[in-house]
């Protein structure tokens, strides 16, 4: 029995790998989300028609079309990207495309009185925005930014179909090597399940944090 | 690496049949889906607290895990316990139980927002618990869902090439294997995105429409 150990170390590897992309993909996802919420709300003609392009296109793919095209087609035109670099890419961009409608969304539903209360403080644009609208804004994204972070760690499985060494691919080769499908496939189902209950904690601890001070604003 | 118009046509009857399998699997899924999602809805709701507690923890064990984990257990796992599936039954089993606790929500919903005058005027008509499911609440509950439920089969859909990884030869696996071949992935990749966009697009239209149609409830 003492070679489970060493398997187990191996299913624990991956799970470092399924979170490091985990992390790594929502940072990105965060960045794109703000920029193309942002821009989809824009003064300007052409920056409204390019984050909408980006967020249709991405949410009107596949992840798994996008990670292949990214790690498949992109050296063809001279881009070539480790499955780690195209995982992140691909991870960011799709699940940044659906948290960018979460922005634009919470944005939106700020009440009209914050605004006239800004104009009427004589707050610029940019400053109505930072210290006004977002400080509001961010706590209605919250939960369903919680989701969506779950939504990709989810989605980093697919990355074990481009070579990247993830909890999934752990357990295809622990299930090659011992022959045996039922233990690495629990094992790794509830280790995902974990990281699910850890995110979904971890962002209801925050939501309760940023909620302090905000009582008074928020009927 | 040029775009090569000849080769688009020369592999594209292979891809249409990836296509027709895949919108196949899409379907099974749904069908499949809005009953698992129903029948999960409902035993939330069973007054037996050991089953809704049960059947409420699994669903959220099955939303917290990737659908590719869950296609190699149900693909590679169930043969050891006897039980051999042809790949696309597989893949339409995990789509269908994992969009269907997608959908239970959606059916939790839906039943929560009948207001409770109907029940207690269901209950003062003497009907008994099948006949007020069946003609008064049901009837209600169900029109504006739809676009909700339309809205996860897309999601489904987009789901699709996952099955490819467990070997059904759906638009993913045919691409995959035409750009195997050949060795030319840029076409057979970016085709398949394109299908991918289009039908989104399509679905779009179509939800649109189900939105207009169903979604407001008549008062």
């Amino acid at each position: 029995m003492t070679q489970w150990s060493g398997y187990f170390g191996l299913i624990l590897q991956g799970a470092l790998v399924t979170i490091e992309l985990t992390l790594m993909g929502s940072v990105l996802a965060l960045i794109m989300a703000f920029l193309a919420g942002l821009g989809r709300l824009s003064r300007f003609f052409a920056i409204r028609a390019l984050a909408t392009a980006y967020i249709e296109f991405f949410r009107g793919t596949s992840i798994f079309v996008q990670l292949f095209w990214a790690y498949f087609v992109l050296p063809f035109i001279g881009i070539s990207l480790t499955p780690l670099q195209a995982g992140v890419l691909a991870l960011g961009l799709n699940v940044g495309a659906y948290a960018a409608e979460v922005v634009r969304g919470a944005i939106q539903s700020i009440g009209r009185e914050q605004y006239e209360a800004c104009t009427a403080l004589n707050l610029g644009r940019w400053q109505a925005m930072r210290h006004v609208i977002l400080p509001q804004a961010l706590l209605v994204m919250l939960p369903t930014f919680g989701n969506n972070a779950i939504e990709l760690l989810k989605a980093t499985a697919v990355v074990s179909l481009i070579s990247l060494t993830d909890l999934t691919f752990q357990a295809q080769v622990v299930r090659s090597q011992t022959g045996n499908t039922l233990v690495p496939f629990t094992t790794i189902l509830i280790i995902y399940f974990a990281l699910a209950l850890i995110i979904s904690w971890g962002v209801r601890s925050l939501e309760r944090r940023m909620a302090r001070g905000l009582d008074g604003v928020r009927v | 690496m040029e775009w090569d118009w000849n080769f688009v046509w020369e592999i594209m009857p292979t891809l249409i049949q990836g296509v027709k399998i895949t919108i196949l699997a899409t379907l099974l899924g749904s069908v499949l889906a809005a009953i698992v999602g129903l029948a999960i809805a409902l035993a939330r709701r069973s007054p037996n607290r050991g089953l809704s507690r049960t059947v409420g923890f699994l669903a959220e064990f099955i939303r917290g895990t990737p659908l590719l984990v869950q296609l190699y257990f149900i693909f590679y796992v169930l043969p050891d316990i006897g039980i051999l599936l042809p790949p696309l039954v597989a893949g339409v089993i995990g789509l269908g139980l994992h969009y269907g606790t997608y959908t239970a929500e959606v059916y939790r919903a839906g039943i929560e927002n009948v207001p409770r005058g109907q029940w207690e005027a269901a209950k003062a008509c003497n009907l008994n618990a099948r006949q007020t499911w069946t003609h008064i609440i049901m009837p209600q509950a169900i029109p504006p869902m739809i676009p909700a439920l339309a809205n996860y089969f897309i999601a489904m859909f987009k789901e699709t090439p996952l099955l490819s990884a467990i070997t059904v030869l759906e638009l993913m696996n045919q691409a995959k294997s035409v750009a195997n071949t050949y060795y030319r992935y840029v076409e057979p990749m970016t085709l398949v995105g394109a299908f991918f966009l289009v039908i989104s697009l399509f679905s779009v239209v179509l939800l649109r429409w189900l939105e207009r149609r169903y979604g407001r409830i008549e008062t």
